[in-house]
């Protein structure tokens, strides 16, 4: 396929692999931050073709992943709302609340509807004007601008009807964050190059250089991430900590302009809690006050919820690199993608749903499946 | 009293009612125009017309082969076929993969109230032309009526009933190790053209779905004498759920070279901006078969021969007895599990 398979040629692959192989002299550990990155390295093998000195750490970068319990359970409690279409991206559907998730409320009733744009939960808000239209409005900066769009154009359209449910996050926060950690082994950062596109990467020199980090901002293709990997080797083995680019063809320093205009016009920056990971400071959005009447959980009055993350689900832990999926007791014996316990394992972006699916039999003997 | 627009190829025999009413399933004359002026007029065949209750044959020497199957399609009609053709491919192609001739099909409408009789005419008319072009009869049927807003428009469950002229044991457990694997085409046509027209997605060609009945092709395989162990239709699930499933009941692990597997650019590309996999994609007119390694090159040509299967590959082999198991060989050369898909396919977020 144009543009795709020219990105997964297997000679090139080799080409790039031995050349990380060959400057390699010591031990690194290298975290992909996006959900994305981390189901191509496990969906491709790229982590096999690596010397056995380079871990690859799985970063907290999968949107349904960090997606808080309290959020879903909001989710789930409009849903069963009488009179409410409730709308989300698909992959939201099957994630796990306390209780239930969405798939199963839809079963009893409740009308939930897969929507691939936020704008087409704005134009179901138009159609059905006796009706209230909530979207679950999550992601990183890569799907904050479409969202923002969507309040924009039903504030133009004055529409009564429509209203978010919010749970947007930054990654540059999660980075700082998980950099000031005393438990951090990370030594080097793939950062998100879709996220990237949106938010440029302005924001990073600093980062690099208050924790000496090599940061690379690498594509999602296999020949991408192998070379985002050569970059990161090459920086560590020669001592610097640079903010380099990768994902030229797509990515540009200042980012995208009007798209970073429209996210903070309709948008406010919050603390916000990432499930596992326990909340960070500055590393959401929430709908500014302008803004404001768009806010489900201000008009449906939500209550404040709390809700503990299951206790055998060590996917806070994964999220932070400090163990790799199969580690965890619970991997594929108590959960699994039918049956998952923390939604590293419910998204096929979450990286347990992604050993699991992949890696099964490399991980049989520690995990005891099948 | 409104009469129905008429189309040339296939004109509506009933004009009368435009549209499908409870009585129509209540066993009066509504529902005996139906019948006669409808599926007996479509169907038309020496041991239907006999109007019984049941049907009525004699059952060739050797073992017979049964299936059932129901179809809920949404939309009716799509790029490439609609529920009419798909519920008569669909039986006849789960009775080829026992490697039986097909010979006959009873047919059950579960109509909602409401449904365009002429919709319902368009269906009929496909299922009589697929059932023509698959050399099957259908020789009983029934109709069952349902509220409005109680059903989806139309489910039909077709039950096929076919001869097997040979001794082959075709089955998952007879897999033995060394047996190649052969897909009949490219993949996952049926499952992106039913969700690119009930999504409204937009792609810049449209893609039409693979029904087709595959039973010639097995056919010819078992005439030739290839030695096959096993046969297996791509349906929901895909190829991933098929080979898993055979692998499970085989106790054998099966190993795909992913760069053989074919799909079309623009599924591939569809599935790409879906987040969804083409191995784990639906389809309706596709196979996988399992033949003993000296015959797969003989096979291969035989599928070439037919246009259904002229894009058959050799995409992998089995590789031994072993824990279940299916390995798929990636574009850059790594190695990795095809797994079984779990639940429904949902599109990611970015």
């Amino acid at each position: 396929m144009k543009y795709l398979d020219e990105y997964r040629d297997g000679e090139l692959a080799q080409k790039l692999a031995l050349e990380i192989h060959r400057i390699t002299t010591r031990p690194w550990n290298i975290m992909e931050v996006c959900g994305g990155q981390t189901h191509a390295i496990v969906k491709f093998g790229i982590d096999e073709l690596l010397p056995e000195h380079i871990t690859l750490i799985h970063g907290p970068g999968c949107p349904v992943c960090v997606t808080p319990l309290e959020v879903i359970d909001k989710a789930l409690e409009l849903a069963a709302k009488p009179g409410v279409i409730f709308t989300s991206f698909g992959d939201m559907l099957r994630v796990p609340g306390s209780t239930t998730d969405l798939l199963s409320v839809k079963a009893k009733g409740g009308d939930v509807r897969i929507v691939y744009s936020p704008l087409d939960a704005v134009k179901l808000a138009e159609q059905n004007p006796d009706r209230e239209v909530v979207f679950l409005g999550v992601g990183f900066e890569t799907t904050a601008p479409a969202t923002a769009m969507a309040v924009f154009q039903a504030a133009q359209k004055r529409l009564k009807n429509f209203s978010m449910l919010v749970s947007h996050v930054l990654v540059p926060p999660a980075i700082e964050a998980l950099m000031s950690s005393p438990d951090c082994r990370v030594q080097a950062f793939l950062a998100a190059g879709h996220v990237c596109a949106v938010m440029g990467y302005e924001e990073y020199p600093p980062l690099a250089e208050k924790y000496h980090v090599p940061i690379v901002v690498t594509g999602f293709e296999p020949l991408d991430i192998l070379h985002g990997i050569l970059m990161c080797v090459r920086q560590l083995e020669s001592g610097r900590a640079e903010v380099e680019n990768q994902y030229t063809r797509a990515v540009r320093r200042e980012g995208n302009r009007p798209a970073q205009h429209l996210v903070r016009e309709v948008f406010r920056v919050v603390p916000r809690k990432w499930r596992g990971v326990g909340e960070i400071p500055d590393s959401g959005l929430g709908l500014s006050a302008a803004y404001a009447a768009f806010d489900a959980e201000i008009k449906f009055g939500l209550a404040d919820l709390h809700v503990d993350e299951p206790a055998d689900c060590l996917s806070g832990q994964v999220l932070q690199g400090q163990i790799k999926p199969h580690q965890c007791p619970a991997f594929g014996v108590k959960c699994t993608p039918e049956h998952p316990l923390g939604a590293t394992m419910v998204s096929g972006e979450g990286a347990c749903a992604a050993y699991y699916r992949y890696r099964r039999h490399n991980a049989a003997e520690t995990a005891n499946v099948k | 009293m409104k009469t129905l627009e008429l189309t040339a190829a296939c004109p509506v025999p009933l004009t009368q009612y435009p549209h499908v009413l409870m009585a129509h399933g209540g066993g009066g004359t509504l529902m005996h125009q139906l019948v006669e002026n409808i599926f007996g007029k479509a169907f038309s065949n020496p041991l239907l017309d006999a109007r019984h209750d049941s049907a009525q044959f004699f059952v060739p020497p050797g073992r017979l082969a049964m299936t059932t199957d129901s179809y809920v399609v949404r939309p009716i009609f799509f790029p490439g076929g609609d529920i009419g053709s798909m519920a008569v491919h669909g039986t006849v192609n789960d009775l080829a993969m026992s490697g039986a001739r097909p010979l006959y099909l009873s047919c059950a409408f579960i109509i909602e109230e409401g449904l365009p009789m002429e919709t319902l005419w368009r269906v009929v008319c496909s299922m009589r032309d697929a059932a023509r072009r698959c050399g099957v009869q259908i020789i009983t049927g029934d109709t069952k009526v349902v509220d409005k807003g109680k059903g989806d428009g139309l489910f039909i469950n077709t039950t096929g009933i076919g001869v097997m002229e040979h001794a082959l044991d075709i089955a998952p457990q007879n897999v033995r190790p060394g047996d190649v694997v052969i897909v009949s085409g490219d993949l996952g046509r049926h499952g992106m053209a039913i969700m690119a027209v009930r999504e409204g997605l937009q792609f810049e060609s449209a893609i039409e779905s693979d029904s087709a009945p595959v039973h010639e092709v097995v056919a010819e395989l078992v005439t030739a004498g290839v030695e096959i162990h096993c046969l297996r239709d791509l349906t929901r699930g895909g190829l991933a759920s098929a080979l898993n499933e055979i692998a499970e009941a085989a106790g054998v692990k099966i190993a795909i070279e992913e760069k053989a597997v074919p799909v079309r650019e623009d599924v591939h590309a569809a599935c790409e901006m879906l987040g969804l996999d083409p191995l784990q994609v639906a389809n309706e007119g596709r196979f996988i078969a399992m033949v003993a390694k000296q015959d797969g090159a003989r096979a291969l040509q035989i599928f070439r021969r037919h246009g259904v299967s002229a894009n058959a590959e050799i995409i992998g082999t089995v590789a031994g007895k072993a824990a279940p198991l299916v390995t798929l060989r990636s574009a850059i050369g790594a190695s990795r599990i095809l797994d079984m898909p779990s639940g429904e396919q949902l599109p990611r977020i970015c």
